[in-house]
């Protein structure tokens, strides 16, 4: 019988999968097809129709099934018995749940969690990290012990007309105990993480840290390297051009021998100082691999510190995936082109820096010097300064 | 069923007892009541209304991240130049997200949550004839509806709704040309808002005033049942919290359209320098979430208030330590004022202030975790009734736990440095605030539907609904989790342009069926509370045998709640199955004269008048012990 109900329930199963994925089929098409002139509208109704039956085949099925159970619990009761007992399903229900929600939890956990990111490529990363598996221990340990008491409870202590429930109002004790307890925990990983996010974050700028210019706009991001002096170039938003797109101020002699760059390369090893910049909206300087993040925030330059301690050749070989690519990409609303903003990030060795960074080309293009001839002779700062209605700094 | 719940409305009383009565017209009864039972009702439809749209919303959205590359005809059909070719466009998605977070957080969680418990149970629990101020508690109502209507009207504007995100951060919010949402669409969106706060303002003002002046003779605080306790705290957060979204809100309209700086400066637009100087972007986010993190407990706290009277109730058992309860829910009021700053840990704030956000975001965990552990207690050795209420409140405590443990992670600066904004931050906010917040809401309405509607629901459809709903929101959102762990960004129109994560699209296909099948298990709710409302089971007075004022009041509404004389209180609400009684629930108006043989000494610790006689009852027992 039971057996007889399992080979029933996966037929229905794979009938029900088998249907959905021929529904999908003619609900959708493939853009090739599905040209704005050609869309053939008697499939888009039969699509639709055939979804709206669906529905109503379950519902009517659901409506049966409930019909049955009524007349069933009719019967029961004329005959003296006692009814479906509903209360005593949902405790079991409760069990089941628990049983499979654990299991589920724990696949989920093996074969999605599997899919995170690979080692941290930064050397701040690893402390991060620990932290991260320090927290995720503590709250899978309450997770799990929570979550079985909460359906354990309802599932041993489902009522029924013959008890009495326990009458508790307070335990100063316990109540004391599970206060304190998990003050003491936060306080633990409180103190590690402050240290953590002070180390990572406050950092000072130091000489011999190579510093990066990027820059995010809709929806790009510009990269900035200084030149043979080691220093880039102080930028006005007001001296945008289509050829200075970043502002760079010539004034400042340090600007003359910046390099402009598609992909953020970085030597192995070295101490990156990242200067975030933006143009328009906010936007965010996201490169998971190396747990960095910062938003770029357009009149608030800041900056982020780090280490990359993998190449990417290496890191090909870590993941397995010959591929592979660090990325760094937008990861704030930023505008309809948020979701594909993104710059390779190559950390290579010393000697390969070195060869690639030769190769790039200056941030003074041709048509800059020429554009720059003319207008130097304008002062820089004089666009409307009477729009200033509200000055609140 | 009880005679004990009824007893003192045995007297016959003259009708009319209440001369603030005007002459009922259909204009005043149906439309513009100030009866706060009425006006519950009319919060009540409509966020269920508002729950249905931003829900369809999500759907939409789904379909778009499960078949990015697929095209969807009937999408045209229904959403013309918002989705050409038959796949929704890169700025209507954005519109997509944003809108669907307003109305779920604001107009949903907020006004449907509060709006309709602190009404229906603030005067009914603390025995009020009603509100403070009737007539200003009915403009709440009015101006949200309107607040809805200006939302929903942003769709029929050709350049599409807000699409900033529900934070509208500026400068994208503020600048018309940096998006098309950043238009007409934002501008409804802040007008919405403004009328919104200005409803939530009043019906604040309304319940705290309600709850500190108009409880019924021996209801003192240490008395009021859990449920008001929330909606109180919940009212003061949003009267302190909500005025400051308004300064923000007021700013961006000036920059927006006078001209100033508040938050822009420095700004090159698609290649045209703007005048805007000296404004700072991270103002407008110290003002949101001055506000934004008040709310999300504005959120939750009605639904813990509710969770625990109803998981008290079916479990037969009082709340484990009502006075942690309430405690902790103080707690969490003053302290969710001085942790905003966890939103804003990586926009370039001083490091040193994330570290102090970090401090006091992680201590806030400390009062939810005692909440936790205390509904608990409370299921230990109880005598557990699953109604669909119960399940709900299950439900409730069992998802604020998944969610409010990854706040833990999140709270943690150093490693919200790589999960900020991605799916992690989706997932933990979905699970703690999006599912318990509406799971509390949910056990609120079947368990409160027989006083609201006065039938009652159905329980086997309301079990078909809490499963598919509890099990296809956990399928939906704990994938989410590991997706953020790799590093996958919210509110991307497509993952279709990163390799890395292409993996994720199977996932996200069953995510999206996941979603699908919740959304339809809440066909069973519509259906089951339509249905009900007209040709459900007609209720009794008391169908939950519980403790608590309002199921003394007649089931046949009255302007004025009780006919003839509020009740007064004697005892706190949780008496449920205390030994020594022959029911398993005493109501808060039974005298202790009435139930010698299950009083306790600690019954009376500012009573001595009553201990003495409780010494005296005892000592007779004894003494008749003994003579047998
Ligand atoms: C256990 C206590 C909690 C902690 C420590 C905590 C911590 C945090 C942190 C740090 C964030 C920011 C994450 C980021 O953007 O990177 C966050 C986001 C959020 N939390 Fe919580 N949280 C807790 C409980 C709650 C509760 C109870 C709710 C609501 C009922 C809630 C709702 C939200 C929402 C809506 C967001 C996302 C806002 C957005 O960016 O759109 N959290 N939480
Ligand atoms: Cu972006
Ligand atoms: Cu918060």
């Amino acid at each position: 019988m039971g057996f007889k109900h399992l080979i029933n329930s996966k037929k229905t199963l794979s009938l029900f999968a088998a249907f959905v994925l021929f529904g999908t089929n003619l609900m959708a098409q493939t853009p090739a097809q599905g040209d704005a002139a050609t869309v053939d509208k008697g499939a888009m109704w039969t699509g639709i129709a055939y979804y709206v039956l669906l529905f109503l085949v379950a519902s009517v099925c659901v409506a049966i099934v409930g019909k049955i159970l009524r007349v069933y619990d009719l019967t029961q009761k004329m005959q003296g018995k006692k009814g479906i007992n509903w209360n005593g399903v949902m405790g079991i229900c409760c069990a089941i749940f628990i049983v499979a929600g654990m299991y589920g939890s724990y696949w989920s956990l093996t074969v999605q969690g599997a899919m995170k990111l690979p080692e941290p490529a930064s050397a701040h990363g690893g402390s991060i990290d620990d932290m991260f598996t320090t927290t995720t221990i503590l709250t899978l340990i309450v997770f799990v012990i929570t979550q079985i008491c909460l359906f354990g409870f309802a599932f041993v202590y489902r009522g029924s007309d013959k008890r009495k429930a326990h009458f508790l109002p307070h335990n100063n004790t316990i109540e004391k105990v599970w206060t304190i307890i998990p003050a003491i925990v936060l306080t633990i990983l409180v103190v590690f993480g402050f240290f953590t996010w002070q180390r990572v974050m406050t950092s000072t700028e130091v000489k011999g840290d190579i510093n990066i210019d990027v820059t995010g706009h809709q929806f790009a991001w510009e990269i900035r390297y200084p030149g043979t002096d080691g220093k880039l170039g102080s930028t006005n938003f007001r001296l945008y051009t289509a050829a200075n797109k970043l502002g760079v101020d010539f004034k400042d002699r340090n600007s003359f021998d910046d390099l402009s760059a598609d992909t953020l390369v970085l030597p192995v090893n070295k101490s990156i100082r990242i200067n975030i910049h933006a143009q328009d909206v906010i936007h965010s300087v996201y490169m998971p691999h190396f747990r960095v993040q910062l938003n770029a925030v357009p009149g608030l330059p800041t900056f982020f510190k780090f280490v990359p301690t993998i190449t990417t050749a290496k890191m090909k070989m870590i993941t397995g995936n010959a591929n592979f690519e660090y990325l760094l990409y937008c990861n704030k609303i930023c505008g309809s082109g948020h979701w594909n903003m993104q710059k390779v990030v190559r950390v290579v060795s010393q000697a390969e820096y070195q060869d690639w960074i030769a190769k790039q080309k200056p941030y003074l293009s041709d048509q800059l010097r020429k554009e720059l001839h003319f207008a130097d002779s304008k002062p820089a700062n004089q666009v409307s300064a009477s729009n200033r209605l509200a000055v609140n700094n | 069923m009880s005679t004990l719940a009824v007893h003192d409305h045995g007297v016959v009383h003259h009708e009319d007892g209440h001369e603030h009565h005007h002459k009922a017209t259909f204009l005043n009864t149906y439309v513009f009541s100030q009866d706060h039972k009425y006006i519950a009702k009319q919060f009540l439809v409509t966020g269920i209304i508002m729950a249905f749209i931003a829900m369809s919303l999500s759907i939409l959205f789904r379909i778009q991240l499960a078949y990015p590359e697929k095209s969807f005809p009937f999408l045209t059909t229904l959403l013309g130049h918002f989705a050409p070719n038959g796949r929704i466009s890169a700025d209507f998605y954005m519109s997509l997200v944003t809108i669907h977070g307003t109305i779920m957080v604001f107009f949903v969680l907020t006004a449907g949550l509060s709006g309709t418990f602190a009404n229906l149970l603030i005067p009914l629990q603390i025995g009020a004839r009603d509100m403070a101020s009737p007539f200003v508690n009915m403009l709440s109502y009015w101006f949200f509806l309107m607040a809805s209507i200006v939302m929903l009207s942003s769709f029929f504007v050709q350049s599409g709704p807000a699409s900033g995100g529900w934070t509208i951060y500026p400068p994208l919010s503020a600048l018309p040309k940096s998006m098309p949402g950043s238009g007409m669409g934002m501008t409804l969106w802040l007008v919405s808002m403004v009328m919104f706060i200005a409803s939530q303002l009043m019906g604040g003002i309304n319940y705290i005033s309600t709850v500190l002046n108009m409880r019924t003779k021996g209801m003192d605080l240490w008395k009021m049942p859990l449920t008001v306790w929330a909606l109180f705290l919940t009212a003061v957060l949003g009267v302190l919290s909500f005025p400051v979204l308004v300064a923000g809100v007021v700013l961006l309209i000036f920059d927006r359209s006078a001209g100033t700086s508040f938050y822009l400066s420095d700004i090159v637009l698609n290649g045209s320098v703007q005048p805007y100087e000296g404004g700072s972007p991270i103002l407008f986010q110290h003002l949101f979430w001055f506000l934004g993190h008040p709310e999300v407990y504005i959120v939750i706290m009605p639904a813990m208030g509710l969770s625990s009277e109803v998981l008290s109730v079916n479990s037969r058992k009082p709340i484990f330590g009502y006075h942690a309860m309430v405690y902790s829910l103080i707690g969490i009021s003053v302290l969710s004022f001085i942790v905003w700053g966890h939103h804003m840990f990586v926009t370039g704030m001083n490091p040193f202030l994330g570290g102090v956000f970090m401090i006091t975001t992680l201590i806030i965990a400390v009062p939810s975790a005692v909440k936790t552990f205390n509904w608990l207690a409370t299921l230990w050795r109880g005598n557990i009734r699953f109604t669909p209420a119960m399940l709900f409140a299950i439900g409730m405590v069992s998802f604020f736990i998944s969610g409010g443990l990854t706040g833990i992670f999140l709270g943690n600066a150093a490693l919200d440095i790589n999960l900020h904004d991605t799916y992690f931050v989706v997932a933990h906010f979905h699970l703690v605030m999006g599912s318990a917040a509406i799971f509390g809401m949910l056990a609120g309405v079947y368990h409160w539907f027989p006083k609201m509607f006065r039938r009652m629901m159905d329980e086997r459809l309301g079990y078909l609904h809490f499963w598919l709903t509890f099990i296809g929101a956990y399928l939906v959102f704990f994938p989410m989790h590991f997706m953020g762990l790799e590093g996958v960004p919210r509110r991307y129109y497509a993952f279709t342009e990163f390799e890395s994560m292409k993996h994720w699209l199977t996932v996200n296909v069953f995510i999206t069926w996941s979603a699908i099948m919740a959304g339809i298990a809440q066909l069973a709710f519509a259906y089951n509370f339509i249905h009900s409302i007209f040709w459900g089971k007609k209720t009794v007075q008391n169908p939950w045998n519980s403790n608590t004022l309002e199921w003394t009041a007649p089931i046949e509404h009255h302007h004025g709640n009780w006919i003839g004389e509020i009740p007064t209180v004697y005892r706190w609400p949780y008496d449920y199955s205390k030994p020594g009684h022959d029911e398993d629930f005493i109501p808060q108006h039974i005298p202790f004269s009435q139930t010698m043989s299950s009083n306790l000494p600690h019954d009376f610790e500012d009573n001595p008048g009553g201990l003495a006689e409780h010494t005296k009852w005892t000592d007779a027992q004894k003494a008749n012990e003994a003579v047998k």
